[in-house]
């Protein structure tokens, strides 16, 4: 019946409108859902969601020792040139030469933070960080040097 | 008691016993022309302000909160930016056309505001067919929007302004339907007569479930009509930046976003004198007390309460639903509303006939 049918659709439709006006006005007289940070004001305690990715960092431990072995499957992985891997030979105990990294050069203001280094690399040596307060006042402070000074490769990763 | 009635007549009779009644009366107009604009400039910050606050927290987010008081001088700051902005006018713009267009949507929107009654005896021109006077200016402003996209120069304004034509001729129709259906009922066309028939009950009650359907479907067609989401085809940020006001700038475009609230307002209004019974305070049949309470509260704030109750409905409409697409938006005029209110006005009027409404 088409009538019936006509009726059904107007049903229909104001009781869909009605749900969504039900869950705006929740949202309108339960403040405490709401979802903003004021910022600059609540640094202290401001919470970052899990997932937030900031930049990359190069994960040191308490011996100054990190992970990469300067394969640069993250270089590879990178689809805008955001990082570069300069390598060196260092002569182990044995006489041997073994390829390991010099500087691991990162360039922030050509990363759009999509995380393909970090789920390249092979030892887990890089990972995200959470800070997101990278304003400076020359584009060269954004190019970083991610392995510290002096830190070497930790023993045991291939 | 406070009472708007009482100031004016003071003043009246100040006026008439100080000067002769020409001067009087011209010094009247004088009064009556500054307290429009006034009220035009107040209802333009507070509204959108309100509008900010009610789609923020609708939102989940916080809203203007910096300036005064819980950003309560937000609005006057946006002001002070877009009076010290450059008004341009584009290369191949219809110059006089488009310096004119903002002035007639905001000219259409004062007219409308002269029958309105804001409180007990407290009405600018009191004339018998306000409803059709109305009606018939407030389509008017589609002229303005029309001057402004033609004039222009471009082609997203003249889409908007177009779109905006087809769609208030189309609601105008179900909003008409749905005035008549109360002027059914009362029997004047004059807003005053509609306003004191409901002394005993507003219409929405009195007018059982008939009522309630005209309410419903005047409140989407004059959201329609002000070119407000989920009807905002007009403007559509997202597919014509901003429609037929793209081009403008500075104060230009202030008195179109004005003219946009003001227009809200007035609807607001006519909803409420129609529907919602005017200035008359709330009353329950027969609990003396209760109305006694009731009417102790001034008119004008009744009627202010209840323009900003059909306000609030129409943001929250705004800040719920999604824009429909053109085609949608016929379908609804001329395949649901309109055939829905004429049939809803039969049945007003067989009510109105047998007398069955209270």
């Amino acid at each position: 019946m088409f009538i019936v049918d006509y009726i059904k659709e107007v049903y229909g439709a104001v009781k869909s409108l009605l749900t969504g006006m039900n869950r705006t006005g929740y949202y309108f007289t339960h403040h405490k859902e709401i979802i903003t940070q004021e910022y600059p004001d609540n640094k202290d305690t401001l919470v970052l969601s899990e997932r937030f990715r900031g930049e990359v960092v190069m994960k040191h431990d308490e011996n100054n020792e990190h992970a990469c072995t300067g394969c640069t499957a993250c270089e590879l992985a990178c689809p805008n040139a955001t990082i570069k891997i300069i390598t060196k030979f260092d002569v182990t105990p044995e006489g041997k030469k073994k390829k390991a990294i010099d500087t691991f050069v990162y360039h922030l203001e050509l990363c759009t933070m999509c995380n393909l280094c970090v789920e390249a690399c092979p030892t887990g040596a890089i990972t995200m960080a959470q800070t997101f307060e990278h304003s400076v006042t020359d584009r060269s402070k954004l190019i970083k040097k991610l392995n510290q000074p002096g830190s070497k490769i930790r023993e045991g990763v291939e | 008691m406070f009472s708007l009635e009482g100031i004016t007549d003071a003043i009246y009779s100040w006026l008439n016993s100080t000067f002769n009644p020409t001067i009087a009366l011209l010094i009247e107009f004088a009064i009556v022309v500054v307290c429009v604009i006034g009220l035009f400039a107040v209802l333009g910050l507070v509204l959108v302000f309100m509008e900010r606050k009610v789609s923020a927290y609708m939102q989940i987010r916080l809203g203007p909160n910096r300036v005064g008081f819980k950003g309560s001088m937000q609005t006057m700051a946006d002001t002070l930016k877009l009076v010290l902005k450059e008004g341009l006018v584009p290369d191949g713009a219809d110059k006089f056309l488009f310096n004119l267009a903002p002035f007639v949507v905001m000219i259409v929107a004062m007219l409308i505001l002269a029958p309105i009654p804001f409180a007990r005896n407290f009405q600018m021109w009191d004339i018998n067919i306000g409803v059709l006077y109305v009606t018939a200016v407030s389509s008017l402003s589609v002229i303005g929007i029309l001057m402004a996209g033609w004039s222009s120069n471009n082609k997203y304004s003249l889409l908007g302004a177009m779109r905006s034509g087809a769609q208030i001729v189309s609601y105008e129709l179900s909003a008409g339907l749905a005035v008549l259906s109360i002027v059914v009922l009362t029997g004047s066309l004059q807003l005053s007569d509609i306003v004191n028939s409901q002394q005993d009950g507003w219409w929405i009650f009195k007018g059982h479930i008939p009522a309630i359907i005209s309410f419903v479907i005047f409140i989407i067609a004059v959201t329609a009509e002000t070119n407000r989401a989920p009807f905002d085809l007009a403007e559509a940020e997202s597919e014509l930046t901003a429609g037929f006001h793209t081009e403008y700038s500075g104060m230009r475009f202030a008195l179109f976003f004005l003219a946009e609230y003001v227009n809200i307002f007035i609807v607001c209004s006519i909803g409420a004198i129609l529907f919602l019974g005017g200035w008359m305070p709330f009353h329950i049949g027969n609990w003396e007390a209760f109305n006694h309470v009731m009417d102790f509260i001034p008119s004008s704030v009744w009627f202010f309460g209840k323009v900003f109750f059909l306000i609030f409905l129409i943001m929250w409409f705004r800040w719920t639903f999604p824009r429909l697409r053109i085609d949608q938006l016929l379908n609804l005029e001329w395949k649901y509303l309109l055939p829905i209110s004429m049939f809803n006005l039969l049945l007003m009027t067989l009510m109105a006939i047998m007398g069955w409404y209270f």
